[in-house]
């Protein structure tokens, strides 16, 4: 018996119509956890480099995360992973909500999907009965519509994930809805092209436990820890100051940060906008926090939004909260992300006011801003004259227009769209964590190790006091010395990172949501999951031995097979840098210093291509052996080796 | 003639849809309490608490498992909330002949919420995880009518009224002999 996991994936080939239910490899819990951990071992096994995203080879895999559908508190993320269109490498995405847990209880870890339809279908699942059916009636229809017609159809205790109009046109940001929740960066355009509108899925059976009477206890004990600690959860979502986003982040094309634009009538404004349309705000599967703010705006449909996810489209176009609220609904409806495309659209809008776009090249557009939005958004979706070239993202966009709009792209990394972000002086952790990290949002990347320091050292005492999550001596060490922002030590800079980074790859692997772990302790210190209690809780619901130096091992391991399946696919040194304008103030032989060091750390080589030794470490060979075979490692292959000469230094000319 | 009135103690889940976060907490604590052996597993399918959620319609509500019966009812009405239709059946308590609600999935065998009879928790477990304060317990004692206690006796009297003794007893009769 398996425990925690179900030990099946569900293998769909649309192809050939060929449907499997396939046993897992019980070792690959300890190797990899779950979720993404096992998904990237399936992509390194089955999708060779030449594959392109939208090839019937690549594989659309949903993993529920090892403890979705078990008593943990909090686990509930299905992590979709897939190579994207935008960026042609790995991409990672997530969501909440009740889709995770619904395929444990049908019986699934994964859902493997390969090939491509011939005709719009959708997949059925109902505990052991699955099917490709057709679904024409839901050709064109949004992804909340859809959810609505299959829920009417099969009966409200099917969860379902849905793509849009924008993910049935390959829109390279589509987005997979479920519920309340949303994954995009790559995967719905993928599931487009795969002519999947949705998954229905609905499941009744048992998830085993491996210790039933410590599994109740802990699951109740979290659940109450979660609901009590004020640093979990979205704070957003009852703290109405938010000055956070609206004065540091940057407006427009990711351009203008407008500080002191937060004032108490802004404030009191758009409180009252939000709770006279704020119908509830729930939470996600086994989770008693309240993260989404559910919506009704007139003559819209009911929409929700998390955290930042209020602010973008607002801030992109100039205006305030009830723009936001008029387009979400809409928007998230035809299955767009809400992060990428405000950020096309307000592009869009400078190289026409730049006059590289002309009124020939947009034919009816209206003159007020808000109309703009609109009627791009709906270019986009259809594909339509210029909506076609906008609908691959700004990257791909600014090289098809070309006339200098390349210069106009200033706010991506690997291809793709960053949170809109500007600010002063270079911040070391920050450069490395945008630089290398491989999930693409800085969001999903950061998270453990407080983002600024606290003002005095008593604050800073208390902090570092009750700071359990901190990973080692080490954290709590540089925390209490810690003064400036940017004045933070290459060896500091690494481990921060690292450590960051470690916690959303476990989260990944685990299905818990950042929320409750991996991004929450930057602010505030005191998360309910971290390192050291993880490991216990993999062993009481699985039964498996684990330890804080096996579950770190299975991060590094995890971690070192996005890069490989990245650097298999071309990757290299000169795709890690932030966009250049996202400091100011720039230090770039520091920061190639920083890299090296980094590299270093990681046991990577000067392009950042894991070593065979860090590799056989990790007891990865298989892409060793490839690696060699392929000629992207020699052999002979070595790591920068400065890390011990500069590892002391503080940023130069800071 | 008046009976002497004896205590009866009334258990009353009380549910607040406008609280409601759509967890789904009280689901899995129920499912992992019944569960074969206790707390072995998690299935909401088994659970005697069933959150129905149209998040669409923002439409939150919880049911607990009522008595089985054996007959389905004839006739059905229906409600329209916030837009959104739906039927008797969707809100029915009764594990009854024709769904699958409030049954084992595997058995078929019908369930019914025992309040957690015997676990060790002053209050029913799914109220207790029910962090958002949409589930509250109530446990109230009240005085009763010995005689309105025996539901036998009553609907012996309802059928004496409505059919006469000789009929009844005839039709008990009968119908023992079938069984
Ligand atoms: S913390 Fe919020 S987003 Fe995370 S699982 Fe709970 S309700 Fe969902
Ligand atoms: S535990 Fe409470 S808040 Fe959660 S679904 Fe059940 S009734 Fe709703």
């Amino acid at each position: 018996m398996r425990y925690g996991e179900t030990g099946y994936f569900l293998e769909i080939d649309l192809s050939t119509g060929n449907i499997e239910k396939v046993e897992s490899d019980p070792r690959w819990l300890e190797l990899y956890v779950g979720g993404q951990g096992s998904a990237d071992r399936i992509l390194w096994d089955r999708v060779p480099p030449e594959v392109e995203p939208f090839s019937p080879d690549n594989l659309l895999i949903f993993s529920a995360g090892l403890f979705c559908g078990t008593p943990i508190p909090g686990a509930n993320r299905t992590i979709v992973n897939t190579f994207s269109p935008q960026t042609n490498l790995h991409a990672h995405t997530m969501m909440g909500s009740y889709f995770a847990p619904e395929m444990k209880f049908a019986g699934y870890d994964k859902i493997i999907i390969k090939g491509k339809a011939d005709k719009l279908v959708y997949i059925y699942i109902c505990d052991d009965k699955v099917e490709i059916r057709d679904a024409s009636h839901l050709k064109g229809l949004g992804t909340y519509d859809t959810q609505e017609v299959l829920k009417k159809e099969l009966g409200h205790r099917f969860q379902i994930a849905a793509i849009g109009p924008a993910g049935e046109n390959r829109v390279f940001y589509a987005s997979i809805d479920h519920s309340h929740a949303s994954a995009a960066r790559g995967a719905g355009a993928v599931m487009g092209d795969k002519r999947v509108k949705a998954i229905a899925i609905k499941g009744t059976k048992d998830l085993y436990v491996a210790n039933p009477q410590k599994a109740f206890e802990l699951g109740n004990r979290l659940r109450k820890e979660i609901a009590e600690n004020p640093h979990v959860g979205d704070w957003m979502a009852v703290d109405e100051d938010d000055s956070f986003h609206h004065d540091n982040f940057a407006w427009g094309n990711a351009r203008v940060r407008r500080k002191g634009y937060w004032t108490p009538e802004i404030e009191e404004r758009f409180t009252r906008i939000k709770y006279d349309h704020l119908d509830r705000q729930t939470g996600c599967f086994n989770c008693p926090k309240r993260c989404h703010n559910v919506i009704s705006w007139p003559g819209r449909k009911r929409f929700s939004y998390k955290c930042f996810g209020k602010d973008t489209y607002h801030m992109a176009a100039f205006q305030e909260l009830d723009f936001s609220y008029d387009i979400l609904g809409v928007a998230q409806n035809l299955g767009l992300d809400s992060y990428t495309t405000p950020q096309v659209i307000a592009f869009a809008l400078e190289l026409y006011e730049a006059g590289i776009l002309t009124d020939n090249d947009l034919p009816g557009m209206p003159n007020d801003i808000k109309g703009r939005f609109f009627y791009f958004l709906d270019k986009i979706v259809k594909r339509e004259g210029i909506g076609d070239i906008l609908a691959d993202g700004v990257y791909w966009a600014a090289r098809k227009i070309g006339k200098g709009a390349e210069a106009f792209d200033h706010n991506t990394t690997k291809k793709f769209e960053q949170v809109p972000i500007k600010l002063g002086k270079l911040n070391p952790p920050y450069f490395l964590m945008i630089a290398t990290g491989e999930k693409m949002n800085i969001t999903q990347i950061e998270g453990s190790f407080p983002q600024d320091p606290l003002p005095t050292r008593e604050e800073r005492e208390e902090f570092v006091r009750g700071w359990i999550a901190a990973k080692d001596e080490r954290f709590k060490k540089w925390f209490l010395e810690w003064e400036k922002r940017e004045m933070v030590t290459i060896e500091m800079a690494c481990a921060i990172t690292e450590w960051n980074e470690a916690m959303h790859y476990i989260d990944d692997a685990t299905g818990l949501c950042g929320f409750v772990s991996s991004f929450r302790g930057q602010f505030g210190g005191r998360t309910v999951y971290h390192i050291h209690n993880i490991p216990e809780f993999i062993t009481v619901i699985t039964g498996v031995e684990f330890d804080e130096e096996k579950l770190w091992t299975v991060y590094k391991r995890n971690r070192n097979l996005v890069r490989a399946l990245n650097v298999r696919r071309g990757m290299r040194r000169e795709d890690e840098k932030p966009p250049e304008d996202h400091w100011a103030v720039r230090n770039h032989e520091y920061e190639q210093i920083l890299l090296d060091c980094y590299y270093e750390y990681q046991g990577w080589t000067k392009q950042g291509i894991p070593t065979v030794e860090t590799l056989k470490k990790l007891d990865l060979d298989f892409v060793a052996e490839d690696f060699l075979k392929r000629g992207i490692l020699t052999g002979n292959d070595e790591v920068p080796n400065v890390y011990e000469k500069y590892k002391d230094k503080y940023p130069w000319g800071i | 003639m008046e009976g002497q009135k004896v205590k009866k103690k009334i258990k009353e889940i009380r549910f607040d849809m406008d609280k409601c976060n759509g967890c789904r907490c009280c689901e899995i604590v129920c499912s992992q309490v019944h569960a074969n052996p206790k707390y072995s597993s998690v299935n909401p399918a088994k659970s005697r608490i069933r959150v129905i959620i149209d998040e669409f319609a923002d439409n939150y509500v919880a049911i607990r498992a009522g008595q089985y019966t054996e007959a389905e009812c004839n006739a059905r009405n229906s409600f329209t909330i916030r837009g959104r239709e739906f039927g008797t059946c969707e809100f029915c308590p009764a594990a009854c002949p024709s769904r699958d609600a409030f049954k084992d999935p595997e058995s078929g065998l019908p369930f019914k919420c025992d309040a957690c009879e015997g676990e060790d928790s002053d209050i029913p477990m799914c109220v207790k995880e029910c962090h958002s304060g949409a589930l509250t317990y109530i446990e109230r004692e009240v005085e009763v009518e010995p005689h309105t206690t025996d539901e036998l006796q009553v609907s012996v009297a309802t059928l004496l009224k409505r059919h006469g003794l000789e009929k009844v007893v005839d039709t008990i009769a009968k119908v023992a002999k079938e069984l």
